[in-house]
């Protein structure tokens, strides 16, 4: 067993507040990512878990023992630094089993484990050189190792891949979920990069300025953000947000007038909304289609079209200056400045009230927060 | 006009031959008392001064039977080790916390320490010797460590402070996690680590200790007096005898010299020490 609790947590820093009162719940065998832009405190709350940054006020519990205020070595945690931290002047060997001979393990076992960990992670004909003669693959495989060898309770990550190659990255992002399966370890992991949490998490937190914004699994995310910010965040490229105002609402569906013209209505409920209140429409590259601009009343400029192969991503300009991105067939070969006309999917379209929340969308699952 | 390649080629000569100037420069005061040392008294008042004579070991041997110099080597020896020793105690703990642990007032707390090497000892002289007389540290070796402890304690620490700050807090932070006490994460982690800048930090209190004349030669008699109070002794009241007091400066500045020379490897490496990855 191995659930960690977060109940309340705030981090308060010379006189600014990090963390803003967290709670959490992250069960057995989950991997859970903490993702959000630099300085939103997914850093500091990790910290925070590991016992480097003391608490401020709220509790912390791991396996209903409370943790708050321990050492961190006392913590039954492991961690993986970005910059992974080895020491330089001990052998990847000397490096694994640091912690077991501090902790007085007896040898034959201590080298069991560290061959075995060695094993999981291929640096078995490695044990004996020291750091600065790995590569940096090499090196995070290395303080992965020292954290299995400990066989913690929880694995914690701080941005363990962005000191790797783009090539490396990818590779070293599947041996984690590998890992994880082999494991069956809990395990926290915090990243900037989306397609990290949303291709390693079991359950993704969103983390804007020292709060949670939403947790859920990555199509949770993806399909049902609570807020705009979650839905800025989560997909590549962003989803475009489109101005317009509340023609008729009901509580089967909203009618629009978009600020660059044409009107839709999309099957939401609606009874929390006023007619002419201002809302904001967000829809994502992949759920737009480009049409002719005569059959269409949404007519844009294409402004930049960037050509991947199997996509093409259109970035278009409407008549109110707002951009979206539109992802097109690989085939497809714009003109630019060209005027053309866009085809929204409605069904799969976000609404926004005034500030930002989601209009529930039908299906989407219920917020514990 | 010059190639590019030759104009290289003149670049380098020119800096090695500035480089060579100024490791003369340095070098000749020393070269000339050593080369006096082996002069005759009149030799080494001889006008214009001679680079050839006959050489003769007579100064040294009267120096031998005129004073003990083991006695004043072995007080040099004693003294700036043990200052080295308990000032990297102190320094070392002090440079940690300032490193690792930074607060809002440790730039300035450095910049305090250091300040108080700025202020001219003899300022504090008085207040220091009637201490020392109060307290029977007087001629002792116990009261030339704390002294010299005291006066190269600010470079120890601004020194070691400067190392530890080359080390990522990640590596520290990791042995926290994997268990590991504060005294074993100094001496287990940091100080393997910091070897190299350690290193230096020793030689350096070594050298600016066995140097040291002012306090030395305030404050002991003969009983703790070092080498540097030895050479002192030789410019006697009836005029100075060069040669004599040449021989004695050889004697003094030699075993650190030799230990400089053995250790200059170390030193180097220590100075230009960094990029732990």
């Amino acid at each position: 067993m191995s659930d960690l609790k977060i109940r309340n947590l705030k981090k308060v820093f010379e006189g600014l507040e990090i963390i803003k009162g967290v709670n959490l719940d992250i069960n057995d065998h989950e991997f859970v990512v903490f993702v959000g832009p630099s300085g939103c405190g997914k850093s500091t709350l990790l910290r925070l878990i590991a016992g480097l940054e003391e608490v401020t006020s709220g509790s912390i519990y791991l396996d209903d023992r409370e943790i708050t205020d321990l050492a961190p070595a006392k913590r039954d945690l492991a961690m993986v630094f970005q910059s992974y931290a080895l020491y330089p002047h001990k052998t990847v060997r000397k490096n694994m089993s640091f912690a077991l001979d501090l902790a007085g393990v007896d040898k034959a076992v201590i080298d069991q484990k560290v061959n075995d960990a060695a094993r999981i992670l291929e640096l078995d004909h490695l044990l004996d050189r020291k750091p600065k003669a790995l590569s940096g693959g090499q090196r995070q495989r290395v303080a992965i190792g020292r954290a299995i060898v400990r066989q913690p309770k929880v694995f914690l990550f701080d941005e363990p891949l962005s000191n790797l190659d783009a090539a490396l990255r990818v590779q070293m992002r599947l041996e984690l979920a590998r890992l994880h399966q082999e494991l069956n370890a809990t395990m926290i992991y915090v990243t900037h990069d989306q397609v990290e949490a949303m291709t390693l998490a079991d359950k993704v937190v969103v983390l804007n300025g020292g709060r949670i914004e939403q947790v859920g699994s990555p199509l949770e995310l993806y399909h049902y953000p609570v807020n705009q910010f979650v839905a800025g965040f989560i997909g590549t490229p962003k989803m475009a947000f489109l101005k317009a105002r509340v023609k008729g609402a009901s509580p089967h569906s909203v009618s629009l007038t978009l600020e660059c013209g044409p009107e839709y209505t999309l099957e939401l409920d609606g009874s929390q909304l006023n007619v002419g209140e201002e809302v904001t429409l967000g829809v994502r590259p992949e759920h737009i289609q480009v049409t002719q601009s005569a059959d269409s009343p949404f007519k844009v400029h294409l402004d930049v079209a960037e050509h991947l192969g199997a996509d093409t991503y259109c970035y278009v300009k409407a008549s109110t200056g707002e951009t979206l991105t539109v992802r097109a067939p690989g085939d497809f070969e714009p003109g630019l400045g060209d005027q053309v006309g866009l085809q929204p999917d409605l069904a799969r379209c976000h609404l926004f009230d005034g500030q930002g929340v989601a209009i529930p969308k039908p299906g989407a699952p219920a917020q514990a927060a | 006009m010059l190639s590019l390649k030759q104009a290289r080629q003149l670049q380098t000569v020119l800096l090695g031959l500035l480089a060579w100037g100024v490791a003369l420069l340095i070098f000749f005061p020393i070269f000339w008392m050593v080369l006096t040392s082996f002069k005759t008294e009149i030799d080494a008042f001889s006008t214009p001064p001679q680079l050839f004579f006959s050489p003769t070991l007579e100064n040294y041997l009267q120096i031998d039977s005129r004073s003990d110099y083991f006695h004043f080597a072995w007080n040099s020896v004693v003294v700036s080790f043990g200052s080295t020793l308990f000032g990297m105690l102190l320094a070392v703990p002090a440079a940690y916390s300032m490193a690792f642990f930074e607060s809002k007032r440790t730039k300035s707390t450095l910049l305090w320490m250091l300040s108080t090497k700025m202020l001219p000892p003899v300022g504090v002289l008085v207040p220091i010797y009637l201490l020392f007389k109060d307290s029977g540290l007087l001629d002792t070796k116990v009261g030339l460590v704390i002294i010299y402890t005291l006066i190269n304690l600010p470079i120890m620490v601004w020194m070691i402070y400067t190392y530890f700050k080359e080390i990522p807090k990640d590596i520290l932070e990791a042995a926290r996690l994997d268990g590991a006490t504060a005294t074993q994460e100094i001496t287990q982690v940091l100080l393997p680590i910091s070897k190299g800048g350690l290193a230096s930090t020793v030689l350096l209190s070594l050298i600016l200790s066995w140097n040291e004349a002012f306090w030395s030669l305030n404050l002991t008699a003969s009983s703790a007096a070092p080498l540097t109070a030895l050479v002192a002794s030789y410019s006697s009241p009836e005029g100075l005898f060069w040669a004599k007091l040449s021989a004695v400066s050889t004697l003094a500045c030699a075993p650190i010299l030799i230990f400089g020379w053995l250790s200059q490897k170390q030193l180097v490496r220590g100075l230009s020490f960094g990029a732990v990855k």
